[in-house]
């Protein structure tokens, strides 16, 4: 599904992404992890197409998409959600996931799929109407993750979905994760909570410093206290 | 002031609210072009002069008012389409400074090209038969052509509105003012709503070039002054902000008629007077965000 080779990105004279390269399968739950400032949010969005200065290939189902604005890869149905969620303000939750449809043909029923996501995040379905930021953190993790989700991509990228949400929450998502990969969704998952996040990936991979330094099974990582401890300490 | 009476007095109040909503067309237009796209447009009133001229050139091919009325947002939307395509977008993410500065040279370009083309000097430009005259409104008799004025202001504001609120490319805006990079990851190509925006400002702006042409008639710089004015109602009601484009257009159109009224030779300065009272008790405007600017 995709293909990324020697990625590198800088911020200004920053040289933060040093040839990175990686692939997701389709179908698959792949996990990247590594500390922070490691570089994982900027591999996610040079993938998006969100950094300015970036060279390599990104290929997406086969396409190099490098050169492409961030708008035509979501027409190529790949889908971000980003470290803060960015629910729009002044909007409602309605509205909001309005949003993940504006730019498809499905916008003119927008009402009916609205009402198919909110059987599967009923918390959002009780709060159409709300203005989407007073919503709780984990609420408004969900919704980024419905607005994301609503018009169907081909693969998703979530940047660190469980951070700040209680318990409770982690769980529900953990377990919406395993059944978007049972239809067919192939997820890139970036994570600091690293015990769930290989529970539930099939492979995973390690950056740090802006190089992947590692990787593997999800279930080989799990065991393996020793790499966890050098790369994954926060 | 003796012998003023209250008709008189509402009546002025009345033309105030007249020339206001030429104010509120103006700073509509260029809120929300700044509201979106952060660039404070110098050259509205190029366009909005050009909006008077393009009336002028329908009416001259013997076309009406009423044919004007149509084709003069269009002309002027288009151009402002184009403006924006070749000029302002390579500015984008630059600050405020360089389109502030590239606006503001266009302005003179525009209106050059006014001058070279329709000549330096004011053409009259007529009241239409069917909006002359004047009405009782039960204060007293009022231009006809003025009520219209109003009229219309209402309406292009309430179909404004409905474009805001109840459509896709509305909602597209409303979300795009607030983070235009969510809507670049949810598929919005939003290079060409910006485009959209520029020329649905440059469109009101020149309408309500056209709309003022019968209460003013037509000259290259007839938007030079309108655009100081407009500036002012611009920053009172809060820069990007449309309620405060309105409120404040009406209050700075009351202000200017009833000095006119009362002390002609204040008129100029009461409204800088207002704007220097407003930035220091409310520096972000009546509606602004605060720091906005920064
Ligand atoms: N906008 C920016 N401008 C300059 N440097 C940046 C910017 N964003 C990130 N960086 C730097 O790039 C490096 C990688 O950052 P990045 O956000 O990709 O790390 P991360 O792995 O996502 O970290 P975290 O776990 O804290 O989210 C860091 O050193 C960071 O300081
Ligand atoms: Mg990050």
């Amino acid at each position: 599904m995709l293909r990324v080779h020697d990625l590198n990105a800088w911020y200004g004279p920053s040289h933060v992404l040093q040839g990175v390269g990686f692939e997701v399968g389709v179908g698959e739950i792949v996990c990247l992890i590594g500390r922070n400032g490691a570089g994982k949010t900027t591999t996610l969005k040079a993938v998006m197409g969100l950094i300015a200065r970036r060279g390599g290939r990104v290929l997406l189902a086969g396409e190099d998409i490098l050169a492409r604005p961030a708008h035509a890869r979501f027409a190529r149905g790949l889908a971000y959600v980003p470290e803060e969620r960015r629910i729009v303000p002044g909007l409602t939750v309605g509205e909001n996931l309005r949003l993940g449809l504006i730019a498809t043909r499905r916008f003119g029923d927008a009402g009916r799929e609205i009402a198919a996501m909110a059987t599967l995040f009923p918390r959002l379905g009780e709060r159409l109407d709300q203005i989407a930021v007073t919503l709780s953190g984990g609420e408004q993790q969900m919704l980024a993750i419905a607005r994301a989700m609503i018009a169907g991509p081909r693969m998703i990228m979530l940047d660190e979905p469980s951070e700040g949400i209680m318990p409770a929450l982690v769980d529900e998502m953990f377990a919406l994760f395993a059944r978007m990969k049972q239809s067919g969704t192939t997820i890139l998952l970036v994570e600091q909570n690293v015990e769930r996040a290989l529970e539930i990936a099939d492979r995973a991979y390690i950056l740090d410093q802006g190089v992947i330094v590692h990787e593997g099974r999800a279930r080989a990582l799990l065991q393996d206290a020793a790499i966890k401890e050098r790369y994954c300490s926060v | 002031m003796a012998g003023l009476s209250l008709d008189l007095l509402a009546l002025q109040i009345f033309t105030g609210l007249a020339l206001g909503a030429v104010y509120v067309l103006l700073a509509t237009g260029m809120s929300l072009i700044f509201g979106m796209l952060t660039v404070v447009n110098f050259a509205h009133g190029a366009f909005f002069a050009l909006g008077a001229y393009a009336g002028f050139l329908v009416l001259a091919l013997g076309g009406n008012f009423w044919l004007a009325l149509l084709a003069v947002p269009i002309v002027t939307g288009l151009l402002g389409m184009a403006v924006e395509w070749g000029l302002v977008r390579h500015l984008y993410g630059r600050g405020i400074d360089d389109p502030l500065l590239l606006t503001f040279g266009l302005s003179y370009v525009l209106v050059e090209l006014i001058r070279i083309f329709a000549g330096t000097q004011g053409l009259p430009f007529d009241t239409p038969d069917a909006l002359a005259g004047a009405v009782d409104i039960g204060i007293g008799y009022f231009p006809l052509y003025r009520l219209f004025v109003i009229a219309m202001t209402v309406t292009i504001l309430f179909l404004l509105w409905l474009f805001l609120e109840r459509t896709r490319i509305g909602l597209i805006i409303r979300a795009g003012a607030r983070d235009p990079e969510i809507m670049r990851v949810l598929g919005v190509d939003t290079g060409r709503v910006w485009r959209l925006v520029f020329g649905l400002g440059t469109a009101i702006a020149g309408l309500a070039g056209l709309l003022a042409a019968p209460l003013q008639g037509v000259s290259p710089e007839m938007g030079n002054a309108i655009l100081a004015d407009a500036f002012v109602v611009t920053v009172v009601g809060g820069m990007g902000s449309l309620a405060g484009a309105i409120i404040a257009g009406l209050l700075v159109g009351v202000i200017v008629s009833l000095t006119a009224l009362f002390a002609p030779e204040a008129g100029d300065v009461a409204i800088f007077a207002l704007m220097a009272v407003v930035l220091l008790i409310r520096p972000q405007g009546f509606f602004g965000r605060a720091g906005l600017m920064s």
